[in-house]
């Protein structure tokens, strides 16, 4: 039945988000870090989204097909900037620390879509569920 | 004597077409953020038109089936109003005023079901 589906696809769904939301929330604590080399410098993480297509060995479909799975976690590729700051332990022996490349302003924003793409599949859940209810109260008219 | 699958035929059939058409619109509601996700959704006046018989039967083993030129279930693309610049054709309000819609209309078909059952239970207590 296709209202059972629904249930496996929101919930794919909800899982993406929350990945999303934990690499925003590491995103933002790692935010001012530094580091003493532009290699070991933080950058931040982007998730990419994926839609489920596989199917089973046996060629069944799985039951969230349609749904949506992380493809991959990558780096933000915008560069990083240094600072010179010679009192930092962790200063080079120039004396300039490499911050992260965290803008705290877009992960705010990344983290505000994350929440509302959550909300928006937590109502199709919710729906879904009543429909279900209303449609097994059939057997009680 | 088939009182009760001509009462159900069209409805039972609608509910099924009804929750599929809501899992199609989960689909995309849960692929709103995935690139290069294309919206789909189900064409109602198709599936209606496949359901009814007019098409061509075979009704001999040496007929050869016409396939599935009408589209079959229905699937279709969406078009989009806008373009997203990953190729996204999901649009978030759209799809949740439709979602909405099809809640509504799943509900009508079960209100229409429930008081064809309670026709039938009355009839058949005779009170």
């Amino acid at each position: 039945m296709a209202l059972d589906n629904i249930f496996g696809i929101a919930g794919s769904a909800l899982n993406a988000q929350t990945v999303r939301m934990n690499t925003t929330a590491s995103n933002l604590a790692n935010a001012s870090t530094v580091a003493s080399s532009d290699k070991e410098a933080f950058r931040g993480k982007r998730v990419t989204f994926k839609t489920i297509m596989e199917t089973l060995p046996n060629g069944n479909d799985l039951a969230n097909k349609g749904g949506v799975k992380i493809s991959g976690i990558s780096d933000d590729p915008k560069s990083i900037s240094r600072m010179s700051d010679p009192g930092n332990p962790a200063a080079d022996k120039d004396g300039y620390v490499y911050l992260s490349n965290v803008n705290e302003m877009s992960e705010m924003v990344e983290m505000m879509a994350a929440a509302r793409s959550y909300q928006n599949n937590v109502e199709v859940v919710n729906t879904a569920r009543q429909l279900m209810m209303r449609t097994l109260d059939i057997i009680k008219s | 004597m088939n009182i009760i699958g001509n009462t159900f035929s069209l409805h039972e059939k609608a509910l099924g077409m009804r929750s599929q058409r809501m899992e199609v619109l989960s689909r995309n509601i849960a692929n709103a953020d995935t690139p290069n996700f294309k919206a789909q959704d189900i064409d109602f006046r198709q599936v209606l038109k496949d359901t009814q018989d007019t098409t061509m039967r075979t009704t001999d083993a040496a007929h050869i089936p016409l396939g599935d030129a009408g589209g079959g279930s229905g699937l279709k693309y969406r078009t989009p109003f806008n373009v997203a610049f990953d190729g996204n054709t999901v649009e978030l309000p759209v799809e949740q005023a439709k979602f909405g819609q099809y809640a509504a209309e799943y509900q009508t078909t079960l209100s229409i079901l429930e008081s064809r059952i309670s026709g039938i239970r009355k009839a058949l207590r005779g009170d």
